[in-house]
């Protein structure tokens, strides 16, 4: 990829001996914090206070979920192994990894999927009470960002394949790799507060 | 003050894979309880303490913040300390400790 | 296209000549440089700076006499709304988004910020952002249920039309803008500081920079929030604020100034961080106290995540809310209190040089003073229960916000215009300006207390005959005419400036920090050598900078080439808005499409070609 061996002389120096571009990638997680915050507040703030059914205790099934958690648990596993691949140019390795992740992504997606439709098909949708709108809401907006990271993910994977991804781009994955991680960071709170204390 | 990059400690792969049998006897420990009646009672202060232990373990471990810079720690545990604050004061605000609530 | 204009050297790499530009344009919509986009962003937000004070003119003109029936109550309504989201979001801020990208830079002896797409993307963003925001007042009607839009004025039910949807997404897209800005110079003031300058040698204004940057990145996702909700609700029937489904349109309220108390500091801080240049250099004395400065930001930035419900005090928090807010809020004086005291303590004794900067700032440190005193008046809940609402609180935010946060950046302005243009603006007209400003802008202000105390309520379009309002309300209005007058003879200061203005010199103030041991206005590059500093006030050390920054034996820097994919990127969110307002799948869907693939050309483009 682009910046790292073409970056000028000028632009090397830096302060800390950090790169930019994982300090960028910190401070953006930390904005995401307050951004999964407010949908978690919202989602709180409304639990119980829906007028009509259907309610979660109805709906969530703890034993599903359980299996779609523990799949992203194991993607972020297979992330860091796909970082250390690459941090020492084992290509195949490194191909073997992201694409795992991707695929394990991609599973951990169609849990969701199948759940969602499951709801609705139960009478859950988006507006018919608090709990549907505030539910899919917040898992909708996890489930983007982790859709998002499926593509970033299959992109690295692509670049690797025709073998534009090295060792001299092990920050780039490092960097998908704090992204990822925190997705599924962000999905260990949503599993506790949605599913276990419902 | 150039090159203090905190390379030198490293997990390695068995650390890795350690943090994930644990995430998932962790997560396997958490469901369990979920279906045991007599903990009930302290249900909610055991689940948030587990995926708290979590939540270290995936940030510490997997995105390397136990090996890293104070810099990167700073800007994470900052903005989440605020988050927390202000999702604690607002179910505070709207009664979901019982007692208080008068803004709805 | 620039690139191919410029020269190349034997290694094959684009070389451009010191201090020169390729015009057009082009080389405008591509740059990256950050003086080039800080300065877009200051005549933008110019631009948008007069549009809201017409709209002002136009509240003060009819409030000008009872029970006018120059402006109907719905047009009212569309002006007092985007007044305060224009002067918010399109003025204020990205003016000091023109000072964080020229001077930061500059100040921390950095070449550019940390991401320059990035930051072109930021600019672009604002632009297409903020004239879809102002398209409202052809297509239906401006927004109109002020610049909080409280729920559930807001719903499809009370706001038919498209003016919220407007207003809901031109927010999101300045949200974008301003995240972006500030993830950028957070790393930026991380990461690319000149040798020897630590955390706590860093010039105010760049402290300042850094600590609003995170007020933004932290504020911004509660607001984000809150307009998803709105915007599930208006669009796709959702309950969040339908209080007949168990919605709580107090959850809106406490989303929005979760942002909103935060947002007014990222109004403040900035100005305050300029107040802290200006007053040193014109007393040829450093800072007192600088470490207080800097921790009295950090404080205030922090404890302004913890009043924001003082905008609620009428709402029935519960006496524990309405107890611990006031606390908070009472509390978040100290602060400022410090930072006003230290400047004083800075002006003392030392050798005043009576410029139109200092003149701005010292009006500014006696209007914020004002402005704080009704603030803390506020503070108690109880008391808060009449101003409320009132005229009381508009003389409270106006004192703040013009005079405080707009006599600053003039200061900022009447400061660093001779490092930005290479010209000096005139004293004469300089002084003249400030004091019509001073004077008009108490004149239009300080009766709006009176008003506020005696009961005229707020954001309403007239009031009745007898009420004893009329003279507070005229003399409000003679004020704000005579207040935009001095507006124009500031425009004026500029353009004759411009023309004839005397040249600036590299450092005509004489001041201590970096910005000004480089040419006015700066070369390409800013520094030929990079600086290296041992203390906070670097120009004024003995024996100075200990290199030259400007060696013309030194090898040119090699700069980021320019981009357009920053442009197509923010065009493309604008797209999506723009399809999602009319309410049409495809064009949502061609803005998508043109927000993938300029995602993969940035981030397939190398910096530097």
């Amino acid at each position: 990829m682009s910046e790292t061996a073409a970056a000028s002389a000028e632009m090397h120096h830096t302060s800390t001996g950090l790169p930019n571009r994982k300090l960028l990638m910190w401070a953006f997680i930390g904005s995401e914090c307050m951004l999964f915050g407010s949908l978690i507040i919202t989602y709180l703030v409304y639990r119980g206070r829906s007028i009509v059914g259907p309610y979660p205790e109805e709906l969530l099934n703890i034993p599903f979920i359980t299996v779609t958690t523990f799949v992203l648990l194991m993607s972020s596993l297979t992330m860091v192994l796909a970082l250390a691949a690459v941090q020492r140019n084992d290509m195949r390795q490194g191909k073997l990894w992201l694409l795992m992740t991707a695929l394990l992504g991609l599973v951990f997606l169609s849990g969701q999927v199948y759940e969602f439709s499951h709801f609705v098909h139960e009478g859950l949708g988006l507006t018919t009470n608090l709990f549907g709108a505030s539910f899919f809401l917040l898992t909708g907006t996890h489930g983007a960002h982790v859709f998002v990271g499926v593509i970033w993910l299959t992109t690295l994977f692509v670049l690797a394949v025709r073998g534009k991804l090295t060792s001299a781009n092990a920050e780039t994955v490092e960097i998908t790799g704090l992204y990822w991680h925190f997705v599924d960071v962000v999905w260990i709170v949503l599993f506790t507060i949605i599913y276990l204390l419902v | 003050m150039e090159n203090s990059v905190t390379e030198h400690d490293h997990a390695s792969v068995k650390t890795y894979l350690v943090v994930a049998a644990v995430l998932g006897i962790i997560t396997a420990v958490e469901v369990a309880i979920f279906y045991i009646d007599a903990l009930r009672p302290v249900l909610v202060p055991l689940l948030l303490t587990l995926s708290a232990a979590k939540f270290t373990l995936v940030v510490s471990f997997f995105m390397h913040l136990k090996y890293d810079s104070k810099i990167f720690r700073g800007l994470f545990v900052g903005p989440l300390a605020v988050a927390v604050l202000i999702i604690l004061a607002m179910l505070a605000l709207f009664g979901v400790f019982g007692g208080g609530g008068g803004a709805a | 296209m620039s690139v191919t204009e410029a020269s190349h050297d034997t290694a094959g790499m684009t070389a451009v000549h010191e201090g020169t530009y390729s015009g057009g344009l082009w080389s405008w919509v591509t740059t990256v440089d950050h003086k080039r986009i800080g300065i877009m962003y200051a005549v933008f937000a110019f631009f948008f700076f007069l549009v809201g004070g017409l709209e002002a003119l136009l509240i003060r003109i009819q409030l000008g006499s009872p029970e006018s029936t120059l402006i109907d109550p719905d047009l009212y309504n569309q002006l007092f709304t985007m007044h305060g989201t224009t002067m918010v979001f399109l003025a204020v801020m990205p003016l000091s988004a023109a000072f964080f990208n020229f001077m930061v830079p500059l100040q921390i002896g950095a070449r550019d910020v940390a991401f320059p797409r990035l930051n072109a993307f930021s600019l672009w963003v604002f632009v297409f952002g903020a004239f879809f925001l102002n398209s409202s007042f052809l297509f239906g009607g401006a927004p109109d249920a002020g610049w909080f839009g409280y729920a559930n004025l807001t719903s499809t039910q009370y706001s038919p039309g498209v003016r919220i949807d407007f207003w809901v997404l031109g927010l999101q897209i300045l949200g974008v803008s301003s995240i972006a800005a500030a993830l950028n110079f957070i790393v930026t003031i991380i990461n690319l500081r000149a040798p020897g300058m630590s955390l706590m040698r860093m010039p105010l204004f760049t402290w300042m920079t850094f600590v609003t940057s995170f007020l933004l990145i932290l504020a911004f996702p509660a607001i984000t929030v809150g307009l998803v909700l709105l915007m599930f609700d208006r669009t796709f029937g959702t309950a969040f604020f339908n209080p007949a489904a168990g919605g709580d349109v107090l959850l809106w309220q406490h989303l929005f100034w979760i942002f909103g108390h935060p947002e007014v500091y990222i109004l403040l801080l900035p100005g305050l961080g300029i107040i802290s240049e200006v007053i040193p250099t014109f007393s040829r004395k450093p800072l007192f106290g600088y470490p207080f400065v800097v921790y009295s930001g950090i404080l205030i930035a922090f404890l302004g995540f913890g009043v924001w419900a003082h905008h609620m005090f009428a709402v029935g928090l519960g006496p524990i809310g309405n107890t611990v807010f006031s606390a908070t809020t009472m509390l978040i004086a100290i602060p400022t209190g410090v930072k006003i005291f230290n400047w004083i303590a800075t002006m003392w004794g030392g050798s005043l040089r009576l410029k139109t900067p200092l003149y701005f700032a010292v009006g500014f440190i006696a209007m914020f003073i004002i402005g704080g005193l009704s603030g803390v008046m506020h503070s108690s809940a109880a008391a808060d229960l009449q101003q409320t609402d009132s005229y009381f609180v508009v003389a409270h935010i106006h004192y703040v916000l013009f005079g405080g946060v707009i006599f600053a950046l003039f200061s900022g302005i009447y400061y660093w215009f001779p490092k930005i243009t290479g010209k000096m603006l005139s004293e004469r007209i300089g002084k003249a300006h400030f004091w019509l400003m001073l004077i008009a802008f108490n004149l239009t202000f300080f009766p709006q207390h009176y008003l506020g105390m005696h009961g005229m309520p707020r954001r309403t379009f007239t009031y009745q005959e007898g009420l004893g309002f009329e003279a507070m309300n005229l003399m409000s209005t003679i004020g704000s005419l005579v207040l935009g007058f001095s507006i124009l003879i500031f425009l004026w200061n500029v353009l004759h400036s411009l023309r004839k203005g005397e040249s600036a010199g590299p450092d005509p103030w004489g001041g201590a920090t970096l910005e000004w041991a480089i040419a006015s206005p700066p070369p390409h590059y800013n520094f030929r050598v990079e600086p290296a500093v041992h203390s906070r006030d670097p120009l004024w050390s003995e024996g100075g900078l200990d290199v030259d920054v400007n060696d013309p034996a030194a090898p040119e820097p090699h700069m980021p080439s320019p981009s357009l994919w920053p442009c197509i990127l923010a065009f493309g969110l604008v797209v999506v808005a723009i399809g999602a307002v009319a309410k049409t799948l495809p064009v949502v869907l061609a803005g998508a499409g043109v927000v993938v693939v300029a995602i993969y050309g940035w981030a397939f483009q190398p910096l530097e070609r």
